[in-house]
């Protein structure tokens, strides 16, 4: 599996180290949040706010280099949307590593 | 030029607020993580660009685009390219930016913003003349204010201190200048051919090398003129 980076961020921040401080900051807070509600709708068949959670978290996949996992979370958020989950432990397994990844930066 | 940023993921706001920060003519009044929010923001306060995300819970981008009466430029920002088509439906919608954005990209969608600004500018003075056709011209003839119709006029020529009006029925002899009338005359029917003319494009007959047939005036065409004249032309 492919590892997460923060490349883009840098590209982003450039010499600005507030800003890159910053926005790994933003990333720790709201991810937790997002993987929460996410898991909460999945366990409770809510598949179609899962399929929404999937949309918002296939973001973070791309900030953090994470090209494959985004692809599989363009095929997971349409499925979840018609109500199949079948991909939901490949997906979770996306989300711990960005959750120990976060721990690290 | 002053934007808002607009998407429910704090992130995601992050990143155009930063990309906004290298560009100096940007400047972002505020950031809103829901639609309805910046549609009360947006009652009140003039923008030029807003940054939008399109998906959003609730009330989605596109709602908010189609809410807006009328609309500062729009450039989406999202991760779907199956909005892409769809944004091409809105006349505010100028640009397209797919998560993650790079600085590259961002900077091609601001040149796009900008040249649409200039569009903007010029764009008003253009309806101005266009709004007068198939209207008339007064002209002023022994204290007399005589009524000419746009398409009665053929060729309007210089002659030192007068212009002549050749209309298909009679020539009309004013004290004025070539300049003048051609400020007033629609651009999209008449055409300064030669330093000395101007002809209602909509009356040529025919066009020979270095001249123009209308009725039966042959109009010469000034070299500097010629590309102009033939870039106008709906040539087959």
């Amino acid at each position: 599996m492919e590892t997460p980076n923060i490349n883009y961020i840098n590209e982003l921040a450039g010499n600005d180290e507030p800003f890159k401080n910053k926005f790994i900051e933003i990333l720790k807070m709201e991810f937790p949040e997002e993987k929460l509600e996410y898991l909460n709708n999945i366990n409770n068949n809510r598949t179609e706010a899962g399929s929404q959670n999937v949309h918002k978290l296939k973001h973070k996949f791309n900030i953090l280099g994470l090209e494959e996992s985004y692809r599989l979370a363009v095929i997971f958020e349409e499925e979840l949307r018609l109500g199949n989950d079948r991909l939901k432990n490949e997906f979770v397994k996306i989300l711990d590593k960005i959750e120990d990844y976060l721990k690290t930066i | 030029m002053n934007c808002i940023i607009i998407d429910d993921e704090a992130a995601a706001r992050a990143v155009v607020s930063q990309l906004c920060s290298k560009v100096p003519e940007l400047d972002v009044i505020q950031e809103f993580d829901n639609a309805i929010e910046a549609i009360k923001f947006l009652n009140h306060q003039n923008i030029d660009i807003i940054f939008l995300d399109i998906h959003m819970p609730g009330f989605s981008g596109i709602d908010l685009v189609q809410t807006l009466k009328n609309p500062p430029k729009i450039v989406l920002t999202t991760s779907d390219t199956n909005f892409a088509i769809a944004s091409y439906e809105y006349e505010a919608i100028v640009d397209y930016l797919l998560k993650p954005i790079t600085f590259d990209r961002f900077e091609k969608c601001i040149l796009k913003l900008k040249k649409e600004e200039t569009k903007k500018s010029t764009a008003p003075k253009l309806e101005e003349k266009n709004s007068d056709v198939n209207e008339d011209l007064y002209i002023n003839i022994d204290r007399r204010l005589i009524k000419l119709n746009y398409n009665d006029i053929l060729v309007v020529e210089a002659q030192g201190d007068y212009i002549e009006v050749k209309t298909e029925k009679k020539n009309f002899r004013v004290h004025t200048t070539l300049k003048n009338i051609k400020d007033k005359l629609p651009e999209n029917i008449f055409f300064q051919i030669h330093r000395s003319f101007i002809i209602n494009f909509n009356k040529i007959i025919d066009i020979e090398d270095n001249s123009v047939l209308i009725e039966k005036n042959v109009i010469p065409i000034s070299r500097s003129n010629r590309p102009e004249l033939m870039r106008r032309l709906n040539l087959l």
